[in-house]
């Protein structure tokens, strides 16, 4: 069957991206498939487990569960975006490295970038707010602990880069 | 894991969406945040052959508040109503409500009309519809909007009465009148999970700080929310040392839940008798600092 493709517009990662998709293409799909950004990872299709979580507009949402048309024009940050300014490891990736926040891997993409757009907001947080924070991530192997503590490092990374600016 | 085709439409005005809707008649459904809608579309549960994306609306991205309560409209996010301020003067027990549904990251995309229609007898949402009596408001091509209210709104599981071809394009959240306050509580087996029980709580208290009237409003124990007078537990009680526990016993006896995967019918009554107590015990604090503050 030949499906209607609809052109699409996305800003992902800062450079403007032209697609052209069938209005049933997962945004999350588009990552991957259409564009090559495999950093968004796809556990459960239905919003559950939060690996698949990007930016839209700078806030966090599942892309499994938006279509690519539907968010037309809007500004995506992926996990690969999440990099220092630089190039290398972003605070948050950094303090994952740091504090052994991963094991496998899979659910890290959607914590890093959860992490990433939280803590713009809360900047000084405690453990208790940083558990919360990441209530809506599932990891199935490394366990919370190390997740907490790198959330809370990140803060620590990101207020020593401003306090050196 | 991947949705089925459908045809796609983008409509830039209300008057547009409606002229849509109407075309595609029962072929046709309202995507607004996609968060209840788009799992069952993934897990191939619903394949709509239309798709109308209310989410270009902006006429309807607000949330006025007035002295008649809290009017949100179709567009409105989940995140947007949870931290508006005048709501949250207005109809306090909708911001306490709405920290209960799922996660930020949900929260930043669903919609609270949404939530609404999409009828989910675990949801927080209707509940407090019925809790406060609000009303819907619904639209459709060449008739005149229809309002229909929470009692008649909520007709079985996941079962609204929007008919197919209507919008809807607010819903309107009652302020409680003056001397009241709200709470909601809710057992969950990880935050931001569906409800085993959840139960809202509003209670009116008189000049001498009595409680004068209460209702509840419970989830995930019936097909639809269940609205429970609690006036006749607590009438004319103290409202820092009222009988608690005999409002939770009439929550329970009110309930009829079924077992499920997640919880026995027993302990589901049994829930909702405990979280009845203690949300009415809340409710009660709130209204009397309520009071004071006014003072
Ligand atoms: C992981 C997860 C956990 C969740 N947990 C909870 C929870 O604890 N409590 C809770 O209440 N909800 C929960 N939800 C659901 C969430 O609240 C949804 O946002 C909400 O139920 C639906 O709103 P929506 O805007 O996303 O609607 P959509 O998914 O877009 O639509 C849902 C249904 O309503 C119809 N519809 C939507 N808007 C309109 C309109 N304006 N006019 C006519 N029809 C319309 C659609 O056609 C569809 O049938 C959860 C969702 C996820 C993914
Ligand atoms: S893949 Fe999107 S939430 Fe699991
Ligand atoms: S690191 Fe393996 S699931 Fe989280």
């Amino acid at each position: 069957m030949n499906e209607v493709l609809h052109e699409t517009h996305l800003v992902v990662n800062g450079v403007p991206r032209t697609v052209s998709v069938p209005a049933r293409r997962l945004l999350s799909d588009c990552l991957r498939h259409d564009l090559g950004l495999t950093g968004t990872h796809v556990g459960c299709e239905h919003g559950v487990c939060g690996a698949c979580t990007v930016l839209v507009d700078g806030r966090p949402m599942r892309s499994c569960l938006l279509f690519a048309v539907g968010v037309e024009g809007a500004e995506i940050t992926t996990v690969e975006g999440c990099r220092a300014a630089g190039g290398g490891l972003g605070p948050v990736q950094q303090a994952f490295q740091d504090c052994h926040g991963l094991q496998c891997g899979f659910c890290t993409p959607g914590f890093v970038t959860t992490i990433t757009a939280w803590l713009a907001e809360h900047p000084d947080p405690t453990e208790e707010q940083a558990r919360q924070a990441i209530g809506g991530n599932l990891c199935r192997c490394t366990g919370y602990q190390n997740i907490v503590a790198s959330v809370l490092r990140a803060a620590e990374l990101i207020r020593e880069q401003e306090a050196a600016r | 894991m991947k949705p089925p085709v459908f045809e796609y439409h983008r409509p830039g005005s209300v008057a547009e969406a409606l002229d849509v809707l109407a075309q595609t008649g029962h072929d046709g459904k309202v995507l607004a945040g996609g968060q209840s809608l788009v799992p069952l579309l993934n897990m191939r549960l619903a394949a709509p052959a239309h798709l109308v994306d209310v989410n270009w609306l902006g006429e309807l991205d607000q949330v006025p508040c007035d002295a008649g309560g809290v009017r949100v409209g179709a567009l409105a996010r989940h995140a947007r109503v949870e931290h508006d301020p005048g709501a949250a003067e207005a109809v306090p027990l909708l911001g306490q409500a709405i920290g209960d549904i799922a996660h930020t990251t949900v929260r930043n995309r669903g919609t609270v009309v949404g939530s609404l229609v999409h009828a989910d007898p675990a949801a927080e949402l209707p509940a407090v519809l019925v809790l406060l009596g609000g009303t819907m408001e619904l639209a459709s091509a060449g008739n005149r909007p229809r309002r229909v209210a929470a009692a008649d709104f909520f007709v079985g599981p996941l079962e609204s009465a929007l008919r197919p071809g209507e919008l809807a394009t607010a819903a309107h959240f009652p302020r409680p009148p003056a001397g009241s306050g709200s709470a909601w509580v809710e057992l969950a087996r990880r935050h931001g999970d569906y409800a085993v029980c959840g139960v809202g709580v509003l209670v009116a208290l008189d000049q001498g700080l009595r409680v004068s009237s209460a209702r509840a409003a419970l989830i995930s124990v019936g097909p639809v929310p269940v609205p429970v007078d609690l006036t006749d537990a607590l009438a004319g009680q103290p409202h820092d040392a009222a009988d608690w526990a005999a409002a939770g016993r009439l929550a329970a006896a009110a309930v009829d839940p079924e077992d499920d995967i997640h919880a026995s019918a027993a302990y589901r009554r049994h829930l909702a008798g405990v979280l009845t107590a203690r949300a009415a015990r809340s409710a009660a604090a709130a209204a009397a600092s309520r009071l004071e503050a006014s003072a």
